[in-house]
């Protein structure tokens, strides 16, 4: 889907971005992940050419970006800023409407699109004739997921876009996050230096270094079969919880889930997900539901935990 | 205080035809210098602020513009541009471009980052971005700057009346000159809520919300431009000259209201400062000016003054003017300052007024070499009886004047002098007088007649314009009234005259002011 061959960027003498190259798959979720001035950001920009590279190719859907109009690859491309980004002097309509403004969409197709758009994100109707100041920072970040997506486009590039919402909004956007069906058919680039985040929401992370590349691989990996000392020492403050969010309990059977006071939980969360619903209860259990949504058995703390070990023990000693 | 109220309003309903056109002119000098000010300073500051190179020296430009003091730069117009609005105009242009260049590249240049990162990656063009986010966020700071661009306009429109195009400033510069406070009200108030008005109703506008500010960006400019075209509605009638005239002159018995009362003399008249007329009549811009009859620029631009044969003109003869006390305490005073009477007459004293205003000579040189020519100079004798003060008004005639008599004193007597020169007007140089600072100074028969005793119009009218019969009488009412003794006159008149170019009135054969009104009246 996009590839980038020995991609770099200099600003004078500094390397910015040096010789990286990697490649993401069709509806993936990578992570950018490093501490500040590693040269993520300044990869992510060069995907919808905010930041021109010095050397190296882009392809997205094989085709060369750096052959096409800026303004016609960018419309195609979704980004969602840090700071949001929005404009303060249209509505949260006017907003989420640019886009296809840009695009010539007749006045109905944009309109419907944005009430659709806004029944996903959770946002109230009455939020449309609002000004960004007027909301909350995780409506207002929810309002620039919105613009990215609105267009329905392939690719969907975030630079730290939870950057600046305080840690409770932030987990609830983050469950939003992995559940809005919209992002399961994008393939998304996403920038942090939060490695919570990045074991949370990404399918793999590439983390970086003094604009190169140290490791790119699932979270798993990362945690258990780092490449250098450097993975090693980056990942080990939080080492527990981290293991914890790299590692899924014991999947139900093909087609089916979990379920938890009612709610049906996907089978492929993370154990710090369910553990954290437990809130910390000994006595809880999860129930595990065949493809029909039968309850065929039950998982409870102590099962979870073994199979933690289980997992643990086996990785470190492969 | 009441009554002084109420007789600025009765100026006011008296010339309300004046006002009212002044302030039209104003108002429409005002917008057309603003719109032309926007549209050189808006996109002169959007261009800076994409070449941030270029906003050093440009800001820089419009700074040192902004520093030229408004007489000269208006000055500066003349040449270009000749007199009228055009380089009013240009002037004010000029004077509106900093704030709106800086605040339009402040604006822009402020727009929060991010919002312009995100319009690019959201696939805007440069313009789009320009247009529909720079711009509209920019708007407030651009509206402060066109705000204060506004006030700053309006003030400085006042000095458009001297160079002839017209506004308030003619209520408030003619009142300067003739001491009428409630001329000089009747132009500074409509002035300042003018200035106040449109910075109110700026204001409102600037506060305005998303929506409604885009509406005003786009009926503002209609506005300015429909506010721009009031400027033509009082060019009213035309004639076959055009005259000049100080606004002063235009508000004085003896002068422009003299000219229609007595000769109904109707002839296309603009106001305008002193300090370009002669020249602008030289360029042809004018054809009839008012000016003084002993001026030097009369002999440097060829000029002619007309006869006063009606007499509207009073007398101003030139004399020394003495306190009683000073002349007692100084007895060789009187004899030495006489030394000079009849000595002047009308054409040394353009000749004289000639080398300082024109070929700038020091009032000094001047004096010490008509003296010596003469046979009058004396060398010093640094003598030490007393020290003798005088004064003298703020232009060179009386510089040279003052001069002479300083070297008159320290060499025919044992006194010292200290000179005072530069007073400012008439009244600050016999306030000086009276009030003893100084022990004497120059003064015209006309000016103690009018101005310092202001005459009633009977009795102006008694004199019938007879040198000696003015001069007696503001003798008799100085003494009774002042104590001041009015010394022999030094010979030469320096009255309002009407002056037209040698050779225009040649050719037209016109040698008096009866001549000039027959000639406008010839179809």
């Amino acid at each position: 889907m996009i590839k980038v061959e020995h991609l770099s960027k200099h600003f004078g003498r500094v390397k910015a971005v040096d010789d990286i190259s990697l490649s993401v798959n069709e509806h993936e979720n990578l992570i950018l992940l490093g501490t500040s001035g590693c040269g993520k950001t300044t990869t992510l920009k060069m995907l919808n050419r905010l930041i021109e590279p010095t050397h190296g190719k882009i392809f997205i859907n094989n085709k060369n970006i750096l052959e096409q109009q800026p303004e016609i690859l960018r419309r195609g491309i979704g980004y969602v800023l840090q700071n949001n980004g929005l404009f303060p002097h249209y509505t949260v309509a006017e907003n989420i409407a640019v886009v296809p403004q840009l695009l010539k969409w007749d006045a109905k197709r944009i309109q419907h699109r944005v009430s659709e758009l806004l029944e996903k994100l959770h946002l109230s109707k009455d939020h449309l004739k609002a000004y960004p100041n007027e909301l909350s920072g995780g409506q207002q970040q929810r309002v620039g997921l919105a613009r990215a997506l609105v267009a329905d486009p392939p690719v969907l590039l975030m630079d730290e876009p939870f950057g600046a919402l305080d840690n409770i909004t932030k987990t609830k956007i983050h469950t939003e996050f992995k559940a809005l069906d919209e992002l399961k058919r994008k393939t998304i680039i996403m920038v942090t230096h939060d490695v919570q985040e990045a074991f949370e929401l990404g399918d793999r992370i590439c983390l970086m270094d003094k604009g190169k590349i140290v490791q790119t691989g699932t979270p798993s990996e990362l945690l258990f079969k780092p490449v250098n000392k450097f993975v090693k020492d980056f990942l080990n403050e939080q080492r527990l919880q981290l293991e914890f969010k790299a590692i899924k309990p014991p999947p139900p059977p093909e087609g089916g889930a979990f379920e938890l006071h009612g709610v049906i939980i996907p089978g492929d969360v993370s154990l710090w997900w369910i553990l954290e619903q437990f809130k910390f209860s000994e006595n809880e259990s999860i129930s595990i539901l065949d493809h029909q949504h039968k309850k065929v058995g039950a998982l409870g703390f102590e099962e979870l935990m073994s199979a933690f070990y289980q997992y643990k023990q086996q990785h470190s000693h492969e | 205080m009441n009554n002084q109220q109420q007789t600025l309003w009765d100026f006011m309903r008296e010339q309300s035809d004046k006002l009212a056109t002044q302030t039209l002119e104003h108002i429409g000098l005002t917008f057309i210098s603003l719109f032309l000010a926007v549209l050189v300073g808006l996109p002169l500051g959007i261009l800076i602020s994409r070449k941030r190179k270029l906003s050093s020296p440009v800001l820089g430009v419009a700074g040192i513009l902004q520093t030229i003091p408004s007489i000269a730069l208006l000055g500066f117009m003349i040449p270009l541009l000749g007199i009228g609005p055009k380089p009013a105009i240009v002037a004010l242009l000029l004077y509106a471009l900093l704030p709106i260049i800086r605040n339009t590249y402040t604006g822009i240049t402020g727009v929060d980052s991010a919002v312009k990162e995100a319009a690019t990656a959201m696939g805007m063009s440069t313009w789009q971005i320009l247009f529909k986010v720079e711009l509209p966020l920019a708007m407030p700071v651009i509206l402060a700057g066109i705000r204060t661009a506004t006030v700053i306009t309006v003030g400085v429109a006042t000095l458009a009346s001297y160079i002839a195009a017209g506004g308030l400033g003619e209520f408030i510069f003619g009142g300067i000159s003739l001491n009428n406070t409630n001329m000089i009200l009747a132009g500074a108030i409509p002035a300042a809520l003018l200035a106040i008005i449109f910075d109110f109703l700026l204001s409102r506008v600037q506060k305005l919300n998303t929506k409604k500010i885009k509406i005003a960006a786009k009926v503002l400019p209609l506005l300015f431009l429909v506010m721009a075209l009031v400027y033509f509605i009082p060019r009213a009638y035309g004639s076959k000259l055009i005259a000049g005239f100080t606004p002063e002159f235009m508000g004085r018995q003896d002068g422009n209201l003299g000219l229609q009362s007595k000769y109904g003399l109707r002839i296309h008249t603009v106001v305008i400062s002193d300090a370009v007329m002669y020249k602008a009549a030289y360029e042809k811009q004018l054809d009839v000016i008012s000016g003084y009859s002993t001026d030097g620029r009369l002999k440097a631009y060829n000029l002619v003054v007309l006869n006063d044969d009606k007499g509207i003109f009073p007398p101003y003869y030139a004399a020394p003017i003495v306190r009683d006390d000073a002349l007692k305490q100084f007895p060789e005073l009187e004899k030495t300052l006489n030394l000079l009477s009849g000595k002047i007459n009308d054409t040394v004293m353009t000749e004289l007024n000639y080398r300082t205003d024109y070929l700038h000579e020091s009032p000094e040189r001047v004096a010490k070499d008509f003296l010596v020519s003469n046979n009058l100079w004396k060398p010093e004798r640094g003598g030490s009886a007393g020290t003798v003060r005088i004064g003298s008004k703020i232009f060179g005639e009386q510089y040279i004047l003052a001069n002479m008599y300083t070297m008159l004193i320290k060499g025919y007597t044992d006194y010292d002098v200290s000179t005072k020169t530069g007073l400012g007007g008439t009244k600050i140089c016999f306030d000086a007088l009276t009030n003893n600072q100084i022990d004497l100074y120059p003064e015209y028969t006309g000016t103690g007649l009018l101005v310092i005793l202001q005459a009633s119009p009977k009795t102006v009218d008694s004199l019938q314009g007879n040198k000696d019969r003015v001069y007696n009488y503001v003798k008799t009412e100085f003494e009774n009234k002042y104590q001041i003794k009015w010394l022999q006159p030094i010979g030469f008149n320096n009255a309002y005259a009407l002056m037209m170019r040698q050779k225009q009135a040649k050719d037209l054969n016109v040698k008096s002011i009866s001549d000039l009104k027959n000639y406008l009246e010839r179809k």
